[in-house]
């Protein structure tokens, strides 16, 4: 029983990405005759794709905004999480509270002041400008602190003891031992930041500064609609995402079970 | 945050902007699109978080058990879709269910229909589409929190209580939704929010359409405030609509989540 509903639920899940693939091989026509089969038009949907959208731009700053932006949450978002837990300080429960209510808030409630503070400050189209709004994510302050938790106080206070820093104490000790809380934040992170479409749509009006999900959506925008060279973007959408998810899979399971005991 | 709610009391376009009071909240409630967004996002609400957090606990619940073979294999296509981005799923699903798309080819090929329906132009199956993606999409992302949680329930029970001849639904029912209620009213809240904040599919996959039947409250904001001539102040005095409404979901689900313990 369990293995017939599992292997149903399975197929459905993984069907969506396969016909992906496959319709990225075929021709419009072909697709749309409903091929299932992996057919010969790649090549030609490759050039008629980069022939009609900049890919490559594109693909380039989507990796730069999603890596810059990955590497200076985690280094924020872990020290303050590290921070909320190891010290003590009589604003801290205030602090924290507001972050937690700062989770709360939808996007859609803070996009427009965002957006003219962004666009006072002359960041549109940039890279400073996509990743400042979420430098900072209460989630993955959370996440820290809740493993932080599980770091022995005492190996603190023992290395303070041995003379070093506390900056030290961070980088030596409590990176290292937080591997699958940050393999599982990163992997959040890097495709959060990867798929966010609504806030570059918003930022980047110049075709220079686009990324991946944008270049996609706007594949759909003429009336016709080639879908072997529209699967091929989207393939090339999904790739990175899917890269990090296989790589990471083990450590991002161990890192949410962490955080949420 | 705070200049939103300023801003949600002025009018104007663009840069010259006027307080008015609270004639943007008024408008709000005699805006008939709105009004129809706000709909929507309930909808898609009441209909899919149900839908999808059960189907994510019996999933979940089925790979918990010690003895089903090939599990690695079935977490990953389960959790897979999580790793497609927004826009890439949306578009994924909107050439599925296209005119000429794969699922009317395939109705037409076993004699169920004559000639393609076009479920994207009627009101009623384009919401019902937008659901059938969303549960695709984030299934086997609740249900990695729910293993999660398993994770730390003491197998034993399960054994104890098969010995004891309980049937596979009172396991369920009696002891891992009991179990999990904590982590089920995390993922009810982060849902709910995550709803409430719908973007991209919209946007990608419907375009809001047919006649708006299908936009979000997110969507439309954007479109206020960015894609016709943008009455930011408007805008704002709907994000703080929504930033009210989540504040409540989450209240209430944390109200019912308390008294049923």
């Amino acid at each position: 029983m369990s293995y017939v509903v599992l292997t149903i639920v399975s197929i459905l899940s993984v069907f969506p990405l396969f016909w992906m693939l496959v319709a990225s091989t075929n021709t419009s026509v072909d697709v749309t005759r409903g091929a299932l089969l992996p057919g010969l038009a790649f090549l030609d949907n490759w050039k008629k794709l980069f022939a009609a959208q900049e890919v490559g731009t594109a693909m380039l700053n989507s990796f730069k905004y999603a890596i810059v932006l990955t590497f200076l949450a985690m280094l924020v978002c872990s020290l303050a999480g590290y921070g909320f837990e190891i010290y003590h300080d009589k604003g801290k429960d205030f602090v924290m509270a507001i972050v937690l209510l700062a989770m709360m808030v939808p996007f859609a409630a803070t996009m427009i002041p965002l957006f003219q503070m962004v666009s006072k400050a002359g960041l549109l189209n940039s890279t400073a400008g996509f990743i400042l709004p979420t430098i900072s994510t209460p989630f993955l302050i959370m996440m820290f602190r809740q493993s932080a938790r599980s770091f022995p106080h005492d190996i603190i206070e023992a290395a303070r003891i041995d003379g070093l820093k506390e900056y030290q104490i961070f980088f030596k000790m409590f990176v290292p031992t937080m591997k699958s809380t940050y393999a599982a934040a990163l992997t959040i992170t890097f495709m959060n930041a990867w798929n966010s479409y609504l806030w570059p749509k918003i930022i980047m009006s110049d075709a220079k500064s686009f990324t991946m999900p944008m270049m996609v959506a706007n594949l759909i925008e003429g009336y016709v609609t080639d879908y072997g060279v529209l699967m091929l973007g989207v393939l090339l959408t999904t790739i990175p995402t899917v890269v990090i998810f296989f790589f990471l899979q083990k450590s991002f399971a161990e890192g949410i079970t962490g955080s949420i005991k | 945050m705070i200049s939103a709610l300023i801003l949600s009391f002025k009018s104007g376009t663009g840069a010259k902007v006027a307080w008015t009071g609270i004639s943007n909240y008024v408008r709000m409630f005699s805006d008939k699109v709105f009004m129809q967004s706000l709909m929507n996002n309930f909808i898609y609400l009441i209909i899919q978080v149900p839908i999808m957090l059960i189907l994510a606990l019996i999933l979940a619940s089925m790979l918990n058990n010690k003895d089903l073979k090939f599990k690695g294999l079935f977490r990953t296509a389960i959790f897979l879709p999580c790793a497609t981005s927004l826009v890439s799923y949306a578009i994924i699903f909107r050439a599925l269910f296209a005119n000429d798309g794969l699922i009317n080819t395939f109705l037409i090929k076993f004699g169920i229909l004559d000639t393609g329906y076009s479920f994207l132009t009627h009101a009623t199956s384009a919401r019902i589409v937008i659901i059938i993606a969303l549960v695709w999409r984030w299934t086997g992302y609740n249900m990695v929190f729910y293993l999660a949680g398993l994770q730390n329930i003491d197998y034993s029970i399960y054994e104890a209580a098969r010995i004891d001849g309980a049937s596979t639904v009172q396991i369920f029912s009696k002891i891992t939704v009991p179990l999990l209620k904590p982590i089920i009213l995390l993922t009810a809240i982060l849902s709910t929010n995550g709803t409430l904040q719908l973007f991209d599919e919209s946007v990608n996959l419907t375009g809001g359409g047919p006649a708006n039947a299908t936009i979000t409250m997110s969507h439309y904001i954007y479109n206020i405030s960015f894609k016709y001539v943008p009455k930011f102040g408007y805008a704002a005095a709907m994000s703080y609509l929504i930033l009210i409404l989540v504040a409540v979901l989450a209240f209430i689900q944390m109200r019912v989540g308390d008294r049923r313990e």
